[in-house]
């Protein structure tokens, strides 16, 4: 539901570092988005398709990574992909689990020309 | 020709800027900040209101509304004889530092102990957005049930306290506290949680007492480092 402030984010990012270098045109920017972040990939590009509208960045590629959730047990230290159901350890059924993965919003990188 | 640039940046660093300003604001006005996110309908603004009555004067006490529209909120807390500002975020889902920052000369900041920011109704994108607090307050109601954990998870890792509001409905719901707190104590391990119930009153002084204690040590400087959860 917050797409638009994080696309504009994503935008600013963008245009800041392609400033640094001087470049002409940015191609691309990779994401890496975990699944715990609430995005939606499709509301990205839309918004990305308006905002970027008279920059640099207009056209640009999104190319999203999802970072699926990972978890890792207290206990045994296993580590895990938790079902939507129960986070609990798969191995010894311990609730002492922590999330290790999955929250990202970063932008990894650019490409320009 | 194309060249890849390393960026490695968070998306919503400069929101986190602004954040760190606004903290530093409140730092230095001797003011403790707190940020209340919950769905809507589970009792912000009562809890607001209610907290000012435990409090008992202990604190003096200033509130930020963030909503979609309307000041109706702003206007109860404001009767109430509290400092009171509102945010109209026209359709934003979640408060932003920015939001905040811009409001916040018009409180009177050097006159207040603590300042109370009630979120955008909204489980999902409050807790991504940092707006400047010492610490991030959930409530989750009795009728939303005793899923919510599972199903918002994001909302109980990034708080430091949690209310229970409406215990009253408890007879009339079915709710399985075990399997709630379960839930809870998976995302957020020793989270300190509170019973309340604004409409007779249970838990709201342990909670007031609580808030007292956690304003008087912060202000001693014993809390300069209260780390809210990275997202």
């Amino acid at each position: 539901m917050h797409e638009l402030a994080v696309t504009q984010s994503i935008l600013k990012i963008a245009l800041d570092n392609a400033e640094t270098v001087q470049a002409k045109q940015i191609i691309g920017i990779n994401l890496q988005i975990g699944q715990l972040a609430s995005l939606v990939d499709d509301s990205i590009q839309f918004y990305w398709d308006i905002i970027s509208e008279g920059t640099i960045a207009l056209g640009a590629k999104l190319n999203i990574t999802r970072v699926p959730t990972m978890m890792r047990c207290f206990d045994c230290g296993q580590k895990f992909s938790p079902d939507a159901e129960s986070f609990e350890c798969p191995s010894c059924k311990s609730i002492r689990v922590q999330v290790v993965q999955g929250e990202e919003m970063r932008v990894d990188s650019i490409d320009v020309e | 020709m194309t060249k890849r640039i390393n960026v490695e940046r968070n998306i919503l660093s400069a929101n986190d800027e602004v954040a760190e300003n606004n903290k530093r604001k409140f730092d230095s006005a001797g003011v403790f900040a707190i940020n209340i996110m919950a769905s809507p309908g589970a009792g912000k603004t009562t809890f607001i209101l209610k907290t000012m009555e435990a409090l008992n004067n202990r604190l003096s006490m200033g509130v930020i509304e963030g909503d979609l529209a309307s000041t109706i909120d702003t206007d109860k807390v404001k009767s109430a004889g509290v400092s009171a500002v509102q945010i109209n975020t026209g359709g934003e889902c979640h408060l932003d530092a920015v939001m905040v920052a811009d409001v916040l000369p018009s409180l009177p900041l050097s006159k207040l102990d603590l300042v109370i920011i009630e979120n955008v109704g909204n489980l999902v994108c409050p807790v991504n957005f940092r707006i400047g607090s010492h610490i991030n307050v959930l409530i989750a109601s009795i009728p939303e049930g005793d899923d919510k954990p599972y199903k918002y998870p994001g909302a109980y890792r990034g708080v430091n306290a949690l209310i229970i509001s409406k215990t009253d409905l408890l007879p009339y719901i079915p709710f399985d506290m075990d399997y709630f707190q379960k839930g809870v104590e998976i995302l957020n391990p020793g989270l300190i949680t509170f019973p309340v119930s604004a409409k007779t009153g249970a838990g709201m002084k342990f909670w007031a007492d609580w808030l007292v204690g956690k304003v008087s040590s912060w202000k001693s400087g014993l809390l300069t480092s209260i780390n809210i959860p990275q997202r």
